[in-house]
């Protein structure tokens, strides 16, 4: 389990930016956003999305605790 | 040093001013202030998303780095988040330093990084709707002379 974050455009394509999601990793977690959402699960693994982990940019795979969130990020436009 | 993201409009002349207090060996401060532009009417207000605890620790490290690489005294960075209206200021950077050249060069070191990589994520909001914005080739060359 997770609790979910979403910036950006994705928030705008998903319709929301804040939503506690079941998941003991990162690819499960994305397996059940892209179940309930296919276009969503696309841009979620476009180029230039980036997924931060308790606030740590990460690549690869990681465990998911009831508390971790999770963020992806779309790419980041600067100030 | 400080990093501040507010959803409030801020006053930048307070700031400096705050900024000189109690310095007696720096021998220049240099500021700079970014203001939204209404781009003719084509942006009516832009709407900044930051990333709370994320973004502003990012800027945060950037802040560490130009300290060291200019050796600063002190930085000051406030930046705006939220929906800002046209001629509100959205960035403020200040940099204390020993010499001027220092202030000066960390004072732009420090914006080339916010206006190319700083996460955050930029809507314009305009006659024909909202876009996202992305940084422009002139912000990812800028931001690349220091790399």
């Amino acid at each position: 389990m997770a609790r979910v974050l979403l910036f950006g455009r994705l928030a705008d394509q998903a319709g929301w930016r804040d939503r506690v999601v079941e998941a003991i990793d990162l690819s499960s977690l994305r397996g059940a956003l892209a179940a309930a959402d296919p276009s969503l699960g696309e841009a979620l693994v476009a180029p230039g999305v980036q997924v931060a982990v308790d606030k740590a940019i990460v690549r690869g795979e990681a465990a998911l605790s009831p508390f971790t969130e999770v963020a992806f990020l779309p790419p980041m436009s600067g100030g | 040093m400080t990093v501040t993201l507010t959803d409030q409009p801020f006053e930048p002349g307070a700031l400096v001013t705050a900024f000189c207090v109690g310095r007696e060996e720096t021998g220049a401060v240099a500021t700079f202030v970014g203001l939204a532009r209404a781009e003719n009417g084509q942006a009516a207000a832009l709407e900044l998303e930051a990333y709370p605890g994320f973004t502003d620790a990012a800027i945060g490290e950037i802040a560490e780095v130009a300290a060291k690489r200019f050796r600063l005294h002190d930085v000051h960075v406030v930046h705006r988040v939220g929906r800002i209206a046209p001629g509100e200021a959205i960035v403020f950077v200040a940099t204390a330093a020993g010499h001027r050249r220092e202030a000066f060069e960390a004072c732009d070191f420090l914006m080339d990084y916010l206006k190319s990589r700083a996460p955050f994520w930029k809507k314009e909001h305009g006659p024909d709707g909202a876009r996202w914005i992305e940084p422009t080739d002139r912000d990812r060359t800028d931001a690349e002379r220091w790399d």
